[in-house]
């Protein structure tokens, strides 16, 4: 029997590596929430603050996800939800990735008091439940999203410096850096040339995991009311605002499927991400 | 072994007080005015009150000594007084607690069976339709806004098809059980009530359900990756070979090898547990920490939101204590050494 | 030693006989064959070698005649213990046949023990599997039984000790306490040494054949190590890319091998006396899964090879008790190596 009968498989299409089936599928979902957050009136057919029509109303051709008690058409201003959501979620991970990872390289990297001392920031930080801390620096400074933006960062850095200190600690030992270290190379330079440039990749994963993870916690805080405040048509207010309206059920279930696609989307990118940087973890 | 619980034991006071000292500074920094965090604004023109607060809280001492007197009440048990129930958060605080643990250790429960079945089933069919559609599930748990998952389970089961009750932890015309440990179900049979003990249960079914699903898919998944690869191992063919049956080889070979990991994540999942009871709580209007909180940061009740965040950290760190100790006796090797 | 006695006149029914047993996995919609016909027989209280590189398919057709074949794997022929047909019967049957009539051992004792039971409680579950009425005391005094039997000292401080507390060689120990608890009639030992230091070596198989002679098993030795078989087996069974190439008594196997493959396997046992010799080895390597060559599948590595090697697959010769697949079974040139089968194992000490 030849060798190559053996290796040939039956035609089909052959996806980059990294392009797993649910890469793809997350891929599209969030290109469908990125264009809902850029180009919304393209996809919307009202105004997401203005009367639509009668209020209340179920389901329709004309109204697809109903109105709400003010009239408004829930199918529009959940994709207007986006831009309330999305930017927010990437600004609040790539703040906390950054003030992370500064911490946790120099951390890792420097050791010491200062080293020690910004791990036990870290641990105390992290033991409280996440929501909990959320919600007592969103109230200390007030409602509104810009706040609950900030009291995440304050959750969420944590995380980002010790997966970086990790990094830096492992990295530090090999012997390029040796290397560097011998031929003189300053502080600065080995940590920005040598080790931060081998650390990103499970920083990368994380993030984008994250992202989903962010948008639910940002949800949560505007539905429990330090987030958006009304008229805003974001997820989590809105579902507040269904919950208000109990029995007209559509008007939660729009922003509801909004922040379960997108969350789902980022997951779903993440898995990918992680397969690809790291085959061995996916059994 | 011993030695190391000791070790954490010590550890502990340590890193209460920094929990205690963050707590502190959230309110000590942010607030312009110190007076606002603990007198709410109806009474900052009561000076009776304000002066009250002043001398118990140390107001116009300068920040380190105002430290010791908020480090020195927290010992006396006293986190202040709550702007909207008007009584110290730490009796608000004591009488909801059983109710969110009753939550909470349901829905430990319900998630762990699920999970662990579910992630057995995967592994045990991995590649089938029923390990996809334990994937789904697993999921769709992770990422569904719960208290949007909530409002849509009780709008199913509660309003549409009848199934189950509505909020609550019991139906309001019942007259709840005398308190003996704050665990609804518990009391009521204790107090030999079987009607409202079965209200009871049937009150905690649904918000259990909906809390437990979120972990219960990252129990699953774990439980999957895990048993793939004890089920690889060679002393399970020594089971196989000895004539154990299928059941016996998964569950008393493999899975107790796994038994670590499972408590590990198990014990982790309390955290989201927490997080999530708060906002179950507030959609199923159950009586515990997770609706004071909410109802806490809804009015900006300052007081009531560092009790919770105080308390929730205690626990969090008492979880995380007990782990440990699981960890270790659950491990011969580690046991041993 | 006892070669004439247990071989002695054909007995009336093998206790196991395997006929063409074939074990493929389905891949790609494509059948890769790893066992391609396995044909062996095994007397009461004889010893089988089955020797074979690794990946020849011989654990995987052991495996498979008892029903423990990964789930992929289809399996067809024929395997008749004691009369029984033992392919295609119930799981249940199986299992009550497994660890009572027939055990097995496996190569590395560390990795077949469960890590997180105590040795005590594997060999009671042993036991107790298939005797449901044993009470826990009844079935510690046999372990405590077993564990004297197979020479682990202290076996009451033993038995509730986990495997990582134990030698390599106390653990192989323990997995034959295991596999004799239930008194079986036939023990399969896949490799049972490789993974022990060689002093250790020693000892386990003095201690199989030991039991062997107390307590009448047959046994099967699965080995790459013609070296292990030729000290221990009565006969011995070749294995080539999934198929029994050469089969014969162990003297006569070593005396007068008929096959290529199997003289290059005896050229290649290290030896005591030449030690300045350079170690032979078989040029090449075993085909892999579903990469078969046509014709005989040694042929890219015989040295005889002729044309019709490459292209026909090789017809069995028998010649009286000894049976080989080679086209030039009957005229290879006369095999120089003497006759070491008996004195090329017995260990310095024992």
């Amino acid at each position: 029997m030849p060798l190559s009968s053996v290796q040939a498989s039956p035609t089909r299409i052959r996806l980059p590596q990294w392009a797993s089936p649910a890469f793809v599928v997350g891929g599209l979902v969030v290109l469908f929430w990125l264009a809902a957050t850029l180009v919304p009136s393209w996809i919307a057919p009202y105004d997401p603050l203005s009367l639509a029509g009668r209020r209340l109303q179920p389901p329709n051709a004309t109204y697809l996800l109903g109105t709400d008690a003010l009239g408004r058409d829930v199918f529009s201003r959940t994709i207007h939800g986006a831009q309330h959501s999305l930017p927010i979620a990437l600004l609040v991970v790539a703040s906390a990735v950054l003030i992370g990872s500064a911490a946790g390289a120099i951390s890792g990297y420097k050791g010491g008091i200062i080293g020690a001392a910004i791990m036990r920031l870290v641990d105390i930080t992290l033991s409280f439940p996440p929501i909990l801390l959320a919600m007592a620096v969103a109230a200390s400074l007030g409602p509104g999203l810009g706040n609950a933006a900030i009291a995440m960062v304050v959750v969420w850095w944590p995380v980002y410096a010790r997966l970086m200190r990790a990094q830096v600690l492992e990295v530090r030992e090999r012997e390029h850096v040796e290397a560097a270290v011998a031929a003189g190379a300053g502080h600065f330079r080995i940590l920005t040339k040598h080790i931060l440039p081998l650390c990103w990749t499970p920083i990368l994963v994380s993030a984008t995991m994250d992202l989903g993870q962010v948008i639910l916690l940002a949800a949560s805080l505007s539905f429990i009311g330090l987030g958006a405040t009304p008229p805003t048509p974001e997820w989590g207010a809105m579902i507040s605002d269904g919950a208000t309206y109990f029995y007209s059920w559509w008007i939660a279930f729009g922003p509801g499927m909004a922040i379960l696609t997108a969350v789902l989307g980022f997951n779903f990118i993440g898995d990918g991400l992680r397969d690809y940087f790291d085959p061995r973890s996916s059994k | 072994m011993l030695n190391y619980i000791v070790r954490r034991s010590i550890a502990m006071p340590f890193i209460l007080l920094g929990i205690v000292t963050m707590a502190f500074l959230l309110t000590a920094i942010t607030k312009g005015d110190p007076l606002t965090a603990v007198v709410s604004e109806q009474q900052l023109n009561n000076p009776e009150i304000v002066a009250a607060a002043r001398q118990r809280w140390g107001l116009d001492r300068p920040l380190p000594e105002r430290y010791l007197i908020y480090v020195g009440n927290l010992l006396k048990g006293d986190m202040g007084t709550s702007f909207v129930t008007r009584r110290p958060v730490t009796t608000d605080l004591m009488a909801r607690l059983p109710a969110t643990f009753e939550l909470v250790i349901s829905a430990m429960i319900i998630g762990s069976v699920i999970g662990i079945v579910f992630g057995l089933l995967a592994a045990y069919y991995r590649d089938t339709a029923i390990d996809q559609g334990a994937r789904i599930f697993s999921l769709f748990g992770s990422s569904v806004p719960i208290f949007w998952l909530g409002l849509a389970l009780l709008f199913l089961f509660s309003v549409k098809y009848q199934i189950l009750p509505g909020p609550g932890r019991i139906d309001p015309r019942m007259s709840p059980p005398p308190v003996v440990t704050g665990f609804m179900t518990i009391d009521t049979l204790l107090a030999g009530n079987f009607t409202a003990f079965k209200d009871a249960l049937s009150h905690l079914i649904l918000p259990s359900i909906v809390l437990g699903w979120t972990v219960a898919g990252t129990i699953s998944r774990l439980v999957r990756a895990n048993m793939l690869e004890v089920m690889e191992r060679e002393f399970i063919l020594t089971a196989r070979a000895k004539g154990a049956g299928e059941l016996r080889v998964v569950l008393r070979h493999a899975f107790r090898n796994i038994l670590v990991p499972v408590l590990t994540v198990i014990s982790y999942s309390f955290a989201y547990l927490i997080t999530g009871a708060v906002l179950t709580e507030a959609v199923f209007a159950w009586p515990g920490m997770g609706s004071y909180a909410v109802t806490a940061a809804r009015s900006l009740d300052f007081p009531a939101i560092i009790g919770v965040t105080i308390v929730g950290g205690v626990m969090f760190l008492i979880t995380n204590l007990l782990t440990d100790i699981a960890y270790v006796l659950a491990n011969p090797r580690v046991r041993l050494n | 030693m006892s070669v004439a006695e247990t071989t002695g006149p054909a007995s009336a029914a093998p206790l196991l006989r395997i006929r063409d047993l074939k074990v493929g996995f389905s891949s790609h919609g494509k059948m890769l064959p790893a066992v391609r016909g396995l044909d062996v027989e095994l007397s009461k209280g004889e010893v089988l070698g089955i020797v074979g590189e690794s990946g020849s398919g011989k654990s995987l057709g052991m495996l498979a005649s008892l029903g423990l074949q990964a789930r992929n794997a289809v399996v067809t022929g024929s395997v008749v213990f004691k009369g029984r047909e033992l392919i295609g019967r119930p799981r249940r049957e199986m299992r009550a046949l497994r660890g009572s009539e027939i055990s097995m051992i496996f190569q590395d004792p560390l990795s077949s023990l469960n890590p997180v039971m105590t040795v005590g409680d594997q060999i009671r579950e042993a036991l107790v599997l298939h005797n449901r009425s044993m009470t826990k005391a009844q079935a510690t005094a046999r372990v405590l039984e077993l564990l004297q039997l197979v020479a682990i000292p202290q076996p009451d401080r033993r038995i509730n000790q986990y495997p990582h507390e134990f030698s390599g060689g106390m653990r192989q120990r323990v997995m034959i306490a295991m596999a004799i608890a239930n008194n079986p009639e036939l023990l399969v030992a896949d490799e049972p040494t490789t993974a022990l230091d060689v002093t250790v070596q020693a000892q386990i198989m003095r201690m199989l054949r030991d039991l062997k002679e107390k307590l009448g098993l047959a046994l099967i030795l699965i080995t790459h190590d013609l070296g292990v078989v030729a000290g221990h087996a009565d006969r011995v069974a070749v294995i080539y890319a999934g198929l029994v190439v050469e089969e014969a008594e162990v003297r006569e196997l070593f005396a007068n091998p008929r096959h290529p493959y199997t003289r290059g396997l005896i050229a290649s046992i290290p030896k005591l006396t030449a030690s300045k010799d350079k170690l032979y080895s078989i040029p090449g390597a075993p085909p892999m899964l579903g990469a078969l060559p046509e014709g005989c599948a040694f042929h890219p590595r015989c040295s005889f090879a002729q044309d019709v090697c490459r292209k026909v697959a090789p017809p069995t010769v028998e010649l009286g008790r000894h049976r080989a697949s080679c086209h030039f079974a009957e005229t290879l040139p006369p095999w120089g190596e003497p006759a070491r089968a008996a004195q090329s194992e017995e260990p310095a000490h024992g």
